[in-house]
C-alpha cells in the first residue's frame, strides 16, 4: 500500500482480543483520515484442532459433544449437523417424534442467539439501557431451555439416531407459557428496534453489503437474507422436521418492501426470525407425533455398528448465524472417524467484513463488525500505527467504544437541533 | 431458471465433460412425518477437467453457494471434494453437490477458482496450509489458520510422514500412540 504524501494514512489492527466479540480475532484496518480504505482479516487465534481431535481421538460418539464445543451458543445446531452426517454415513433413521424435538431445541437456541445478538448490538451504539432490558427479556428463553435440557449451554439432547431426552406432554404448557411471553413482547421490541431514531441513524446504510457482494463471497444466515439472498436451509433442503413445516426465508423487503443490506436490515431480519421461531416451535408441538426418541437406544450396539460402517455423509443444519455444514466419512473397522471437516457460518461470513467496513468510520466498526454477529472473540485493544513515522500508540476497546457512543450522542444532538 | 432434477444434472454433467467424467452418486432419503425427500448429489471428476466442471456448476446456478472443501488422505492420494449448493431459494428444491475430485501425492496441485467464486478463498488457504495440496494461482498465498511459526512442510490433516506425529503432546503415564517419524 502506498502512502499518499498530503494525507496520511494509518493502519489500525483491531483484537485479537475485543470484549464486543465472543472469540479473538484480528481485523487490520487502513485508515485515512476517519474513513475506512482497506481491511483484512486475520483468523486462527482460536484454531483448537477439534477436526484433528475427531479424526484422531475420539470415537464418533464422544464427538457429539465436542461438536457441542465448537461453539457456546450454536451448542445445538453443530451436533445437529454432525449427527444428520453420521446417521448418513452409516444409514440409519432417527424415529419421527425426535425429528420434531430436534427442531423445538434449535429454535430456542435461534431465539436466545437473537436476543443476545440485540443486545450486543445496542451496548455497541452505546444504547445500553435496551441492552440491559433484552438481556433480561433473554431469561425467559434461558430458563425454558433449562426446564427442557435440563442445562442453560450445553444441552446435550442429541444422539446419533435421535434425541437423548423426550419433551412430553406435561412440558407443553410452560412451553406456551414462555413463547406466549414472548409473542407479547413482540410489538414492544419492534418498536424499539425499529422505530428508535437512535438506532435507525446508527444503523441505516452503515455496513452495506450489495445482493450481488453477498452472492459471491457466498455469504449466508441471517447476514446474507439482509442482503436479500433467500437462502435458509430450512426453506431449501429442509431437513428433519422442517421437511413438514413450510419455513420461509426472511427477507428485509417483507417487512419494508426494499433490500438495503445495511444493519438495519440485518436487524429486521434477525427481529422477524425470532417471531418465526416461535411460529414453528408452536406448530411442533401441535404436529409432535408419539413413538420413541432413539432409533437405536443401546450405545454400545450403536457404537459397534459405527466403527463397521463404511460411508460418507453431509449435514447442513440452519444455525442462528447461517448454515453449518459437517462433512463426515467413516471407514470399516475404524475407530475414529476417517474424515471430519466442519463449516461454520462465520468461516464465510468473515469474507464479507472487508466489503461491508470499506468507506465507513473508525466509530462505526463496532456495530458494523457485531451486524454479521460473528461468532468469534472479542477486542480490548487496537494499535494505531502511524505508517509514515511508525509511531505506535494504543486504542484501548474503550476508547473504540466511547468514539461510536459519542457518535450516537452527536447524531441525536444534530437531530434534535 | 430452469431446475433439473439429480439425473438430470448427473446427464448434463456427462455431456458437458464426455471422458473427464467418472462417476455419479445419487443419496436420497425420506424425512419426518410427511416423507419429504431429502437429496444429496455426489458427482466425480478426473483432475484435468475439474475447472470445467466447476464452470458447469455456474451454468446450472449463476451463483453456486460453495460450503466448504472438505479432504481425506487416501494413502497414495489425496481426496478433495468441494461442497456446493445448489437451486437455494426454492422450498424443497436444493440439492447439495459434492464435486470430488482425486489427486496424486506426487502432484498435489489443484488450480484455483476464486476467479469463478471469490468467496472460495479461506476454503482453498485452509486447504493448502492443513492438506498440503498447492492451489494454482491463488490470489493471497498466506496461512489462514495456523500460526507463522508452524514449522513448514508439516500438514495436520496427513496421515503420512508429512502429518503432525512429532508434534503431539503425550500426556504423563501415557504410551506414545504412534511411531514418530
Amino acid at each position: 500500500m502506498t502512502v499518499d504524501e498530503t494525507k496520511t494514512r494509518y493502519n489500525i489492527p483491531v483484537g485479537p482480543i475485543h470484549p464486543a466479540l465472543k472469540e479473538p480475532i484480528r481485523l487490520d484496518l487502513s485508515i485515512d483520515g476517519e474513513e475506512i480504505v482497506d481491511v483484512d482479516v486475520v483468523v486462527g487465534q482460536v484454531h483448537r484442532g477439534i477436526e484433528w481431535l475427531g479424526m484422531n481421538r475420539n470415537n464418533p460418539i464422544q464427538n457429539i459433544y465436542l461438536a457441542e464445543r465448537v461453539c457456546g451458543i450454536c451448542n445445538i445446531c453443530h451436533p445437529f449437523a454432525y449427527v444428520m452426517a453420521v446417521e448418513q454415513a452409516m444409514g440409519i433413521t432417527p424415529p419421527e417424534r425426535a425429528e420434531y424435538i430436534r427442531v423445538i431445541i434449535a429454535e430456542m437456541e435461534r431465539i436466545h442467539s437473537h436476543l443476545l445478538w440485540a443486545g450486543v448490538a445496542a451496548h455497541e451504539i452505546g444504547f445500553d439501557s435496551v441492552f440491559y432490558l433484552v438481556w433480561r427479556v433473554r431469561e425467559e428463553i434461558m430458563d425454558l431451555i433449562e426446564y427442557v435440557t435440563g442445562n442453560r449451554v450445553t444441552k446435550a439432547m442429541f444422539q446419533i439416531g435421535g434425541v437423548r431426552r423426550d419433551i412430553t406432554e406435561e412440558q407443553f404448557p410452560k412451553i406456551r407459557q414462555s413463547l406466549d411471553y414472548y409473542k407479547s413482547l413482540f410489538d414492544q421490541l419492534k418498536t424499539l428496534f425499529l422505530d428508535d431514531k437512535t438506532i435507525r441513524m446508527r444503523t441505516r446504510n452503515v455496513g452495506i453489503l450489495k445482493t450481488e457482494d453477498a452472492l459471491k463471497l457466498l455469504t449466508v444466515g441471517p447476514t446474507g437474507r439482509a442482503s436479500g439472498v433467500p437462502k435458509d436451509v430450512r426453506q431449501d433442503q429442509p431437513y428433519s422436521g422442517y421437511a413438514d413445516l413450510d419455513v420461509k426465508a426472511i427477507t428485509p423487503d417483507m417487512l419494508t418492501g426494499t433490500v438495503v443490506g445495511d444493519v438495519y436490515d440485518r436487524i429486521i431480519v434477525r427481529l422477524l426470525e425470532v417471531a418465526q421461531s416461535i411460529e414453528i416451535i408452536e406448530q411442533c408441538l401441535e404436529k409432535m407425533p408419539p413413538g420413541p426418541i432413539l432409533a437405536q437406544p443401546k450405545t454400545a450396539v450403536l457404537l459397534k455398528t459405527l466403527t463397521q460402517a463404511e460411508g460418507e455423509g453431509i449435514g447442513r443444519a440452519e444455525a442462528p448465524r447461517g448454515e453449518v455444514v459437517h462433512y463426515v466419512r467413516l471407514e470399516a473397522g475404524r475407530e475414529t472417524l476417517s474424515t471430519w471437516k466442519i463449516r461454520a457460518p462465520t468461516y464465510v461470513n468473515l469474507m464479507s467484513i472487508p466489503t461491508i467496513l470499506k468507506g465507513g468510520q473508525i466509530a462505526d466498526v463496532p456495530i458494523a463488525f457485531a451486524s454479521i454477529d460473528p461468532c468469534m472473540s472479542c477486542t480490548n485493544r487496537a494499535i494505531v500505527v502511524d505508517s509514515k513515522t511508525k509511531n505506535t500508540s494504543l486504542l484501548s476497546y474503550r476508547e473504540l467504544h466511547e468514539l461510536s457512543v459519542e457518535k450516537t450522542k452527536r447524531l441525536e444532538a444534530e437531530f434534535d437541533s | 431458471m430452469e431446475l433439473l432434477s439429480p439425473e438430470e444434472i448427473i446427464d448434463s454433467f456427462k455431456t458437458a465433460l464426455r471422458d473427464s467424467f467418472i462417476d455419479a452418486k445419487i443419496y436420497q432419503r425420506e424425512v419426518a412425518v410427511k416423507k419429504n425427500k431429502f437429496r444429496s448429489l455426489w458427482v466425480e471428476v478426473k483432475k484435468s477437467a475439474f475447472r470445467d466442471a466447476v464452470e458447469h456448476i455456474c451454468h446450472l446456478q449463476q451463483y453456486p453457494h460453495l460450503a466448504i472443501i472438505s479432504s481425506s488422505d487416501l494413502g497414495s492420494e489425496v481426496e478433495l471434494i468441494y461442497h456446493f449448493t445448489i437451486y437455494y431459494g426454492h422450498h424443497l428444491e436444493e440439492l447439495s453437490l459434492g464435486l470430488r475430485v482425486k489427486l496424486p501425492k506426487s502432484d498435489l496441485k489443484i488450480p484455483t477458482i476464486t476467479d469463478i467464486i471469490p468467496g472460495a478463498i479461506f476454503t482453498e488457504r485452509e486447504t493448502q496450509e492443513m492438506m498440503g495440496v498447492e492451489v494454482d494461482g491463488i490470489p493471497d498465498n498466506r496461512r489462514l489458520f495456523l500460526p507463522e511459526d508452524f514449522p513448514q512442510g508439516v500438514y495436520p490433516w496427513r496421515t503420512d510422514e508429512t502429518g503432525p506425529k512429532d508434534m503431539l503432546r503425550v500426556l504423563p503415564g501415557r504410551q506414545k500412540k504412534y511411531d514418530s517419524g
